[in-house]
């Protein structure tokens, strides 16, 4: 039975760049349990033999001629939901501190 | 309630100028604006709407084709990229983000002379049963204000419901186009996947999202089927369409065989709801359906498959929301860690994060193989015992929801007793076939979903059977 700790919870938040608030970590800590109590029917389930389904329509490699097509879209339409923009790049803060 | 006429029909009068494209979005824009109090719609698309109108009706006074939705007014789910007003997902953190393409759903409803006057509400990224994971309102139900409308497309529902357009769009990862038509009273309809283009939809869990209509009878969502269905070039996972039109519709019930699904009809189906479906079946019966009893072992297994790959998919899929390209950016960072943190913790609500950190947990080294892996592999056994059903017979039948619409604030504090509004409608997901709600008749003032599912691919014969089983409910 799955039983995360608030450890657990902060190293998963870190994971998937989130970080909480001491009432969402309570919150979360009791949700995610539940959860993964209610998930965990599935490791009794008998799957031997069998192989998983990522994809279920079977379509195997769509290619498509590797040519240019034209929308017609200009790169300050593309870019114009950018927060910060700089001589048509995508400015960031800078990583190292 | 709606009094819009068929949508075929709306079409021609329009071609012929016998209607005009601009008094149809007025009405619109005028039942939207009459109703707002039932918060169905986050943006109207006003200024766009009614230009796409002038020149529809132009054309149809030029004799010149307006196409086969001239002058349609429709509303999209907000997850769909628009032109003319915001895209947020009813969520915060992509407020304020205008498309700068369109989905190709909506282009291709456009080219038949559609045109889309308003964005409705859905709980945020469309995770949800009943819009209460919006972040910006709860859509309520057409029947009862203090009850949920369903979700996660509660607000197209609704709209179609209150006649605000003749025809809503929305998108079905788990059920979340089934399920509020099923609570709201409408036709909802899940094509297979693959079936209609993604592209320019904001993506939740990749392997399961299909994009589908809503509307009040099965002519109307086939109609709008067909216009939208078919391979696209910037959905590489999009499929071959039949080469027949999904809105010519007739199938003749004598000697289909028709399957009740053994396992939606156990102790947590609310009795009157199971009475209600079965006479409706009953009516099938008479018309000449063999209907029998068909066990599916894994299908009460698929909500805990779904919500194992379906957090997975959604913890990468929202991995693009980091605050440099696109949405909110949080102003005050000193560097891209900060930025990246406090963005995404400001900009997501609770539910959004609460899935992307099961995500995170069940890819995680050490748990993948645990919970993924044994997730997709009971996935496959779910498919096969579809496919061993769909040897024995043409469809399968049962309910859309084991209940009726919700209390508002019902379910909002047990996330897993929200999760499992979806029992019924999410193993077709996995599966990846179509599916379809219509309104079987009302319990205690509340619509009630009768929910048919079909092979993949099937989707004309589906459709088909919908009109058939509609026009038997009916009488």
């Amino acid at each position: 039975m799955a039983k995360l700790t608030r450890e657990d919870i902060l190293k998963l938040a870190q994971l998937s760049k989130l970080s909480l608030t001491e009432s969402e970590i309570t919150e979360f800590t009791t949700d995610i349990n539940n959860i993964l109590n209610y998930v965990e029917q599935l490791q009794k389930v008998d799957t031997k033999g069998l192989v998983p389904t990522s994809q279920v329509t079977g379509l195997v490699n769509s290619t498509r001629p590797d040519k240019i097509i034209d929308y017609g879209y200009s790169p300050a339409d593309l870019l114009k939901n950018v927060p910060n923009v700089q001589e048509q790049q995508i400015k960031v803060k800078r990583i190292l501190e | 309630m709606s009094d819009w006429q068929a949508i075929r029909s709306i079409a021609d009068d329009v071609r012929s100028s016998k209607l005009k494209a601009t008094d149809l979005v007025e009405k619109a824009l005028g039942a939207i604006k009459e109703q707002a109090a039932y918060d169905a719609i986050i943006t109207t698309v006003e200024e766009r709407a009614k230009l796409r109108a002038k020149e529809i009706d132009e054309k149809s006074s030029n004799h010149q084709d307006a196409g086969r939705l001239a002058g349609v007014p429709f509303i999209a789910k907000d997850n769909f990229l628009a032109f003319g007003a915001e895209t947020t997902a009813g969520s915060n953190i992509l407020k304020g983000f205008n498309a700068p393409y369109q989905a190709t759903a909506i282009e291709r409803l456009e080219a038949e002379g559609a045109i889309c006057v308003a964005k409705a509400n859905l709980d945020a990224f469309a995770h949800g049963s009943s819009t209460e994971n919006s972040d910006f309102m709860v859509t309520k139900n057409p029947h009862d204000k203090t009850r949920v409308a369903g979700g996660s497309s509660g607000g197209s529902a609704a709209a179609v419901s209150l006649g605000m357009t003749p025809f809503a769009i929305g998108s079905d990862t788990g059920g979340s186009i089934r399920l509020p038509a099923s609570f709201c009273g409408c036709v909802g309809y899940k094509p297979t996947y693959g079936l209609i283009s993604r592209s320019g939809v904001v993506a939740m869990a990749s392997s399961l999202d299909v994009v589908g209509p809503l509307a009040m009878s099965v002519d109307d969502v086939a109609l709008v089927t067909d216009v939208m269905a078919g391979q696209d070039n910037l959905d590489s996972t999009t499929i071959e369409r039949d080469k027949m039109s999904y809105d010519d519709l007739s199938l003749e019930l004598k000697g289909q065989k028709v399957g009740l699904i053994k396992e939606y009809f156990d102790d947590s189906l609310d009795p009157m709801i199971k009475q209600l479906i079965q006479s409706n079946i009953d009516k099938l019966t008479k018309a000449g359906a063999e209907i029998t009893d068909v066990s599916l072992p894994s299908l009460p297994l698929a909500l805990a498959v779904y919500y194992i790959v379906c957090p997975a998919e959604v913890s990468s899929n929202l991995g693009r929301y980091d605050g440099q390209r696109f949405g909110y950016s949080y102003p005050d960072a000193r560097t891209l860690e900060e930025s990246y943190l406090q963005s995404r913790s400001i900009g997501f609500g609770k539910e959004a994060k609460r899935r992307i950190m099961v995500g995170s947990y069940v890819l995680s080294s050490g748990y993948y193989d645990a919970y993924y892996v044994k997730a997709q592999t009971v996935r496959t056994k779910l498919i096969n015992e579809f496919n061993e059903a769909f040897g024995r017979v043409d469809f399968l039948i049962g309910p859309t929801a084991p209940m009726t619409a919700f209390k508002i604030g019902e379910n909002v504090d047990d996330p897993l007793k929200m999760y499992l509004t979806d029992i019924m409608t999410v193993g077709v997901n996995l599966a990846g076939l179509p599916a379809i709600s219509l309104p079987g008749g009302m319990v205690d003032g509340l619509p009630v979903g009768l929910q048919l599912m079909a092979p993949q691919r099937a989707d004309r014969k589906l459709l088909g059977l919908a009109k058939t089983v509609e026009g038997l409910i009916k009488c």
